[in-house]
């Protein structure tokens, strides 16, 4: 069962205001360090990269560590500059990618 | 009902000693290793992820609780005073924590299309520990600032 | 073992104990007042987790709730139904629902909480496999039900043969049990509102349930929460379902009476 992730972008900006976007990722970020019942070692998975794209070009990335805490949340901004689409990835240590996207309309 | 172990002691017994069952609590935090950082290892890794530039204190704004709730999922806020303009603005900010397992905890790389410098998160703290932030500008300066965050073991949600 | 007995005793520390170490918080909730009146947990929380729970886009329950949201219209099951087929929009068809439970469960002859339901509709009427009571789907969807009466006060009818599972439940709440000698009442009626250690005790109000834990670092069942606490007083647990915690979960939502659903809750 993969949870989807959940985000907040504006469907409507005017241009150049400065919006909010808000992003949660269900990801347990095993640090790595804890130890299962027989007492091995648990390896890392964690979410090591974040990017966040407005058409096609970055505006914020972000390298992630086990400090991070458990179902990664971010809130950000961004400044309204023309329509398109956000494309947000995050991808874990075994190299699975998770992608979602929104549109906002800059009038 | 009496702990098997405590048959000679009694409830009250255990009462007196609990307080000796401490450093065993704390012995099962989350984040406990052998290894951990320190405020020397943040400062080294810090350094890295900066690329060696001299800091200066000052346009960063670190917001953490002061003592934090559970230290499993601390929510921090950084903010960095800068006009993010094509010409002037924040590349980086890193964030490294001096108690943790690894010092390493973020990093954020930003453009001028950010608009603002501004963002929150949530953390793990191991134990009571400084968080240093520092923030890489476009100009190649590099601004810091540092909070303390307790982080309190025992109870039920420990 | 004796290493893990005297860990568990400090973890939990003692009542006595820990009234006697109650630092001047900020936020220090009077005695007085968590013993007079019904306080939903959300009032023992500090201001950061609030701001979590406040905010659906920064409460990471909300994960899990879409699952729900998203399930509610799946078609599952040799019936060939969804929820939906059934029950039609749930904003509409489960306002006011979720705040009723436990309701009487006629067949079983027990109160039947929200998971229970799930189930019966699943393998009754959908024809579907029952979820497992903590499984990520049934966590969803009981968030998602009990999420279309947030706000509405909790109202738990507990008359008729309801009435003599809430006697049963108020029975296991003030009986004392495990290494630690605690009943549920000593520190969520004695000492709601006094430390437990590093943690502040509340009421111990079921209104938020299934609640993320920051401890967990996911959402939970209430009967998740049940077992813990008779982990922490080093008590042998129920299941989760079982006829104990089923009249616990109707003593501790009738005592919830009024307080505003909050699912998804998040706490400590």
């Amino acid at each position: 069962m993969s949870k989807k992730p959940r985000i907040k972008v504006p469907k409507k900006a005017a241009k150049g205001e400065i919006v909010q976007i808000k992003t949660l990722i269900s990801h347990n970020m095993e640090t790595g360090t804890r130890k299962d019942k027989s007492g091995k070692l648990i390896p890392r998975n964690i979410i090591n990269k974040f990017t966040c794209t407005l058409n096609g070009k970055e505006v914020l990335s972000a390298n992630l560590y086990p400090s991070v805490a458990a179902n990664p949340y971010f809130a950000f901004h961004v400044r309204a500059t023309e329509s398109g689409t956000f494309e947000f990835t995050w991808t874990d240590d075994e190299g699975k990618e998770i992608k979602a996207s929104n549109e906002m309309t800059v009038a | 009902m009496v702990s098997p172990i405590n048959k000679n002691v009694g409830r009250r017994g255990v009462l007196k000693t609990a307080g000796l069952g401490f450093l065993a609590a704390a012995g099962g935090s989350m984040l406990a290793t052998s290894a951990s950082a320190t405020p020397e290892t943040a400062a080294k890794a810090l350094a890295k992820m900066t690329g060696g530039a001299a800091m200066t204190e000052g346009k960063v704004k670190l917001e953490l609780p002061q003592i934090a709730e559970n230290g499993r999922t601390v929510p921090l806020k950084v903010t960095v005073d800068s006009p993010m303009t094509d010409d002037n603005y924040v590349k980086h900010i890193h964030i490294v924590a001096e108690g943790n397992p690894t010092p390493e905890m973020i990093s954020f790389n930003l453009t001028p299309g950010a608009g603002k410098a501004e963002l929150s998160t949530r953390v793990r703290l191991g134990k009571t520990q400084n968080i240093v932030a520092a923030a890489v500008m476009s100009d190649g300066s590099v601004f810091t600032a540092k909070e303390q965050v307790k982080v309190t073991i025992g109870g039920c949600g420990g | 073992m004796e290493k893990k007995i005297w860990g568990a005793v400090a973890m939990l520390g003692l009542g006595g104990l820990l009234v006697a170490c109650q630092p001047g918080g900020p936020k220090l909730i009077d005695k007085a007042d968590t013993t007079s009146d019904t306080r939903s947990g959300y009032s023992y929380a500090e201001p950061e987790t609030q701001a979590m729970q406040d905010d659906d886009f920064n409460n990471p329950a909300m994960l899990w709730a879409d699952i729900g949201g998203d399930q509610w219209t799946t078609v599952d099951g040799e019936a060939g139904k969804s929820c939906q087929s059934c029950h039609g929009e749930a904003a509409k068809s489960m306002k006011g629902v979720g705040a009723k439970f436990p309701i009487w469960d006629a067949k079983l002859k027990t109160p039947k909480a929200v998971e229970m339901q799930i189930n019966e509709c699943r393998t009754e009427r959908m024809k579907a496999q029952p979820w497992k009571w903590e499984s990520d789907q049934m966590l969803g969807m009981t968030m998602y039900v009990k999420m279309q009466s947030r706000g509405m006060p909790v109202n738990v009818d507990v008359s008729g043969p309801m009435k003599a599972w809430l006697e049963r439940g108020k029975e296991f709440y003030n009986t004392r049990r495990g290494l630690l000698d605690m009943a549920c009442s000593h520190c969520h009626v004695d000492n709601a509102g006094n430390m437990i250690r590093a943690n502040r005790l509340s009421q111990g109000q079921a209104n938020g349930f299934p609640t993320y834990r920051l401890k967990w670092q996911k959402p939970g069942s209430l009967h998740r929460r049940f077992k813990g606490c008779n982990d922490q007083v080093r008590a042998e647990p129920f299941k989760r379902g079982s006829e104990e915690y089923l009249a616990l979960e109707t003593y501790v939502m009738w005592r919830a009476s009024g307080l505003p659903v909050e699912t998804p809750a998040v706490r400590n």
